[in-house]
């Protein structure tokens, strides 16, 4: 299982703020766990656009050949904006 | 150092006060507070709602004062990065750096907040009237960010 976060406006166009998944076995990486999520459809397809949409591993500012495993923490959101 | 993500308003004075006690090696205080606009690319803004990601986001500023702190000589520094429901006039953010001379103060000031704005887990959503509208980055957050990478 790997538990998944979504910030901001991907949380609202996603309807929901977490989940726990399970990774299919070709899910090694970020960018792999990606095209599973985005393979459900609609929405999801926006998580397969890589311009913008940023991704943190474990709370780490990750990229798509960041490893991910059982028991990681990933999260997907917008470009950051506070200051 | 001190991080703190919170709900609520902060003192200026207070914090500089709490900065400084005790640290008579420091010879300046460099801060920038950041404001809630009542305007932003041209359209009103009434209210603004600030999100981030709890763990993830103290963790981020932690990292940049310390890689401030890998590159200048200071003494302390505190960042306070408010979120929540925010109004024109609010205060977003503090950034204050102490150190021996003002040179270093200005640029870790400088420093942290231009990682801030592109490296920290915040987003805004702004509100006009009814209408509400996530902010877009800015290109010239992420350019200010990188004249600070070394070559």
């Amino acid at each position: 299982m790997v538990r998944v976060l979504y910030f901001a406006r991907l949380r609202e166009a996603l309807g929901r703020g977490s989940e726990e998944i399970v990774l299919q076995p070709a899910v090694a990486d970020v960018g792999t766990l990606a095209s599973q999520l985005a393979a459900r459809g609609g929405a999801w397809a926006a998580l397969a656009v890589t311009g913008n949409v940023r991704v943190a591993v474990n709370q780490q500012m990750a990229d798509l050949s960041t490893p991910v495993g059982p028991g990681d923490e990933v999260a997907f959101f917008p470009p950051v904006t506070g200051g | 150092m001190t991080v703190k993500v919170q709900e609520e308003d902060f003192d200026l004075s207070h914090e500089v006060a709490r900065l400084r006690d005790g640290k008579p090696q420091a010879g300046a205080v460099a801060c920038l507070v950041g404001l809630v606009r009542d305007v932003n690319d041209g359209e009103p803004v009434t209210a603004m709602t600030l999100e981030h990601y709890p763990g993830m986001t103290e963790k981020a500023l932690q990292g940049i004062v310390a890689e401030a702190k890998g590159r200048w000589d200071l003494v302390d520094v505190t960042v306070i990065h408010r979120v929540g429901n925010l109004r024109p006039l609010d205060q977003i953010v503090l950034v204050a750096v102490a150190s021996a001379h003002r040179g270093e103060a200005f640029a870790a000031c400088e420093f942290i907040m231009d990682y801030l704005k592109t490296r920290a887990p915040f987003w805004k959503k702004e509100k006009s009237g009814e209408a509400e509208r996530w902010v877009d980055a800015r290109e010239s957050d992420d350019s200010s960010a990188s004249r600070w990478r070394k070559s």
